[in-house]
């Protein structure tokens, strides 16, 4: 229909979608609680993200403690530490990132975006939530439980995770595999939701190569989640039959203590495959959400068109499947055989090329534009550099004999929390100021945004950019006391020491940022409907914050892609996506 | 303008760290310096393209910055200029991968000189096992483990019976001579790991892993378990001393074999 996606057309395809019946709320309780609309839900998972991920930011305060002061605090034991960074690990992974990525974003953006009145499916999209929450606070039990949440790391590798010399054996690791299965099933009924949404909600117009980036990121990320998880539920269902009924599935024949064991015959690396199966493409359900989010935000507050649109777009993509065919990068030392290394270093590397072209196309988009240093701008700007620097250390870590000196140590920290952790935390922040005066109808703060900012964005890159270098060194990850290698210079306990209280610094800024959001809720300036002068529907709702059912009694028809900015001859320098091509502008020459 | 500022010093901080700070590899005791080389190569191009894309970022931010009556330029693509920059980053990639392939057969393909020793990893303690005068190491099992023979050597295998059993105690190696580290486990994960010899490898009960590495510089090796397993894990330490043949045999000579120890 739409061959070229940036040029604009005259009409509209008739309607072929029926008007949907909405559930509307009845009282208090089914419009603020069991709300079926996706505006709601995506409050309540972003609320329930962040609120957990303060659990996890509490937590890395106790990781630094012990690493940059080693000894000093004395209640944080072995056992304690490991506890730290599996809980630290799996929420932030799964329970912040991901949630807050599809859960959050995806719940508010995507209806309103492609011209939907709500998700296809709300009574779902309802259970989603409360099955997501129902996840966390079984997790969140593990704190209570005789021995304490488990201490296996995240990547819960057995045979060690069910054995007996590895903190929380008892209840945690069996809440942690539960809350993991709950948290599948959860995002499997708001997942199928979203895909359904894009597929078929659409208004008229809509083409799918007129789609807003943010809404193709969430889109294919939520499309690979789909297909990853069920590899990580097998594996926690396996895993708990293995710990609970003596099944072998992960088990080989071992010993504890000088004792036979009653398992035989399992796979060890069997687990990890599955694990990596799911824990690769979850890399990029973070990562490409985040792609399309910050793509909108550069494009937005540089008043310019993204550059190569389509080439974003299957760059999306292409990523997406490749990411699937590379996960045993994370196995290069785990002893599978080697010679899988060839291959898997091969696909690894080849994802650096479409992933350079997404950074291209942002750095190119600047290039040219009209730069307004906003909230948003800032944050998209720290996520350029947070993630071109993660993302270059990752051709270290893929290029499979780089890996081997490099593989399970601080170098592999510090890469993985520039790339997945910062980078996409980076947008994230963006994101909320960005769309916040949407969701509440006023602005955050200016001057404490920016307070935030450059805590935030200085403090991690000067918290994760030396790190990389203790790694280098050798000093293996997950050590409760490394400052004892031999090989440790006396100095590096002192950039240890430098790292911790930079994560201590970064983590109370956050204090400023959730009063912002509070402050603000009630005392921010007016935002009115359109205050970044956006073109994407969003921002085209006849209410803001945008009713239930969105668009009021006519749904929008678009007629343009969602990058119409700076046109030449256009009055403004924005067109909305719902303005039609004759009334605006001639043909540009 | 302030931005764009603070990024030239991100890119100006960065190098200076990297080439001033003291923080670097472990000078390399064996013959994987290809490593270090394809790691050196993989520093510099990715030095080069984070140092230009940040400062090209920068230069936008002041160039294009916003001022009154200051309008973006509208082009949707560029075709040419994406084609272009696609198949310079495939020329960088490359750049980085073939070496990194080549190192990589060198590193699976075992030298048939290599003589063998068996790495054996339990919670929390490292023990070794080499072949006696048969110049073969008996077979081993998880299922044999017990109070008595801690490593699950077959008292069957008669290859078994002259192997040198080192418990818990410190290894030693020829300098120069090509070793295979056989790795086993009779519990859980462990990753043997030595920093300065660049090589490790996760060593799983019930397979035997692999690696091989030849020793170049006397002296004594800290190892580090490097996969997590379990509470002891970051305790999990013992030393591998390199030294010259004449030292080498002579220690040999004092190690007690698995029948010695079984009697």
């Amino acid at each position: 229909m739409v061959d070229i996606p940036h040029e604009a057309s005259e009409s509209a395809p008739p309607a072929e979608i029926e008007e949907m019946e909405l559930p509307h709320a009845h009282g208090w309780w089914s419009t603020y609680v069991f709300s079926q609309d996706a505006k709601v839900i995506a409050v309540q998972y972003a609320a329930t993200a962040l609120a957990i991920g303060a659990v996890a930011l509490v937590l890395s305060w106790l990781i630094r403690m012990q690493l940059g002061f080693p000894g000093v605090f004395t209640f944080i034991d072995a056992e304690r530490y490991y506890q730290f960074i599996t809980m630290h690990g799996m929420i932030m992974v799964v329970y912040l990132l991901t949630a807050l990525f599809l859960g959050g974003f995806g719940n508010y953006l995507i209806p309103l975006m492609v011209g939907a009145r709500d998700m296809v499916f709300p009574y779902a999209n309802m259970l989603s939530y409360w099955i997501y929450l129902l996840a966390v606070i079984v997790l969140v039990a593990s704190f209570f439980v005789p021995g304490g949440p488990t201490g296996a790391g995240w990547t819960l590798y057995p045979p060690q995770a069910i054995l007996s010399n590895t903190p929380g054996q008892q209840g945690g690791i069996v809440l942690m595999l539960v809350s993991l299965i709950l948290f599948i099933a959860g995002f499997t009924m708001g997942g199928l939701n979203y895909t359904v949404t894009v597929l078929q909600a659409r208004t008229r117009g809509m083409t799918l190569m007129r789609m807003p980036l943010t809404v193709w990121g969430i889109f294919v990320a939520t499309i690979m989640a789909l297909l990853a998880f069920p590899a990580l539920f097998v594996a926690a269902v396996m895993m708990l039959f293995d710990k609970l009924l003596g099944t072998s599935f992960f088990m080989p024949t071992l010993v504890e203590f000088g004792e036979q064991m009653s398992y035989g015959g399992g796979s060890p690396i069997l687990f990890q495959h599955l694990f990596w199966f799911f824990g690769h493409p979850e890399v990029y359900i973070v990562a490409l959400p985040a792609f399309g989010i910050v793509s909108d935000l550069i494009s937005t507050h540089a008043r310019r068109n993204i550059f190569g649109y389509r080439m974003m777009v299957w760059a999306i993509v292409i990523i997406g499947a490749l990411s699937f065919i590379v996960w045993a990068h994370h196995m290069y030392v785990s002893g599978m055989n080697p010679y899988f290394g060839f291959f898997f270093a091969t696909t690894t590397l080849i994802i650096a090329v479409p992933t350079a072209i997404k950074v291209y196309n942002w750095v190119l988009t600047l290039w040219r534009g009209d730069i307004h240093f906003t909230p948003p701008m800032l944050f998209a700007l720290a996520f350029i550099v947070t993630f071109v620097n993660g993302g270059l250390s990752g051709l270290f870590l893929g290029n499979v004999v780089v890996d081997v000196p490099l593989s399970d140590t601080m170098f592999v920290v510090a890469h993985f929390h520039m790339v997945m952790g910062v980078a996409p935390i980076l947008v994230i922040f963006g994101a909320i100021y960005h769309w916040y005066p949407k969701v509440t109808g006023r602005m955050l703060d200016d001057t404490m945004a920016k307070f935030h900012f450059w805590v935030t964005f200085l403090g991690a890159y000067l918290i994760f950019f030396p790190m990389h270098y203790i790694g280098l060194m050798g000093a293996p990850r997950r050590y409760f006391e490394s400052s004892d290698i031999m090989f440790m210079p006396e100095s590096a306990i002192g950039l240890n020491a430098f790292i911790s209280i930079m994560a201590f610094i970064v983590g109370f800024a956050q204090i400023v940022f959730v009063f912002n959001l509070l402050w603000s809720w009630k005392h921010g300036k007016d935002a009115g409907s359109n205050p970044w002068r956006a073109t994407s529907l969003e921002w085209q709702t006849p209410q803001t914050p945008p009713g239930h059912g969105n668009w009021g009694k006519e749904l929008p028809v678009v007629y343009r892609w969602a990058y119409d900015y700076s046109v030449p001859g256009a009055a403004e320098d924005f067109i909305p996506q719902n303005q039609p091509a004759t009334v605006t502008h001639e043909a540009p020459a | 303008m302030f931005f764009a500022i603070v990024m030239v010093l991100i890119v100006v901080g960065s190098a200076a760290f990297h080439f001033l700070s003291p923080w670097w590899f472990t000078p390399l005791a064996s013959n994987w310096g290809y490593i270090d080389d394809t790691t050196v190569l993989t520093f510099a191009i990715t030095g080069v393209v984070f140092s230009a894309v940040v400062l090209f970022v920068a230069y936008c931010l002041w160039r294009f910055r916003h001022r009154e009556g200051q309008k973006a330029h509208y082009e949707p693509e560029n075709k040419r200029l994406e084609g272009w920059l696609t198949a310079l980053t495939a020329v960088g990639v490359i750049a980085m991968l073939t070496p990194g392939l080549f190192v990589w057969a060198t590193f699976v393909d075992v030298p048939d000189e290599a003589s063998s020793v068996e790495v054996i990893g339990q919670q929390w303690l490292w023990s070794y096992r080499l072949p006696g005068a048969d110049g073969t190491l008996g077979a081993a099992d998880n299922r044999l483990v017990g109070f008595d023979n801690t490593l699950g050597i077959s008292p069957e295998d008669p290859a078994g019976q002259d192997d040198l059993v080192i418990e818990g105690g410190e290894l030693l190696l020829p300098i120069d001579r090509p070793v295979r580290f056989l790795l086993r486990s009779v519990d859980v994960l462990h990753d043997f790991y030595v920093p300065e010899f660049r090589a490790k490898m996760d060593m799983i009960p019930g397979s035997v892993t692999y690696f091989w590495v030849t020793p170049t510089k006397t002296g004594t090796y800290e190892i580090l378990c490097a996969e997590l397993c379990g509470t002891g894990h970051s305790y999990m330490r013992g030393t591998v001393t390199v030294v010259t043949q004449e030292e080498y045999d002579e220690w040999l000579a004092g190690q007690m074999t698995f029948a010695d120890l079984s009697t």
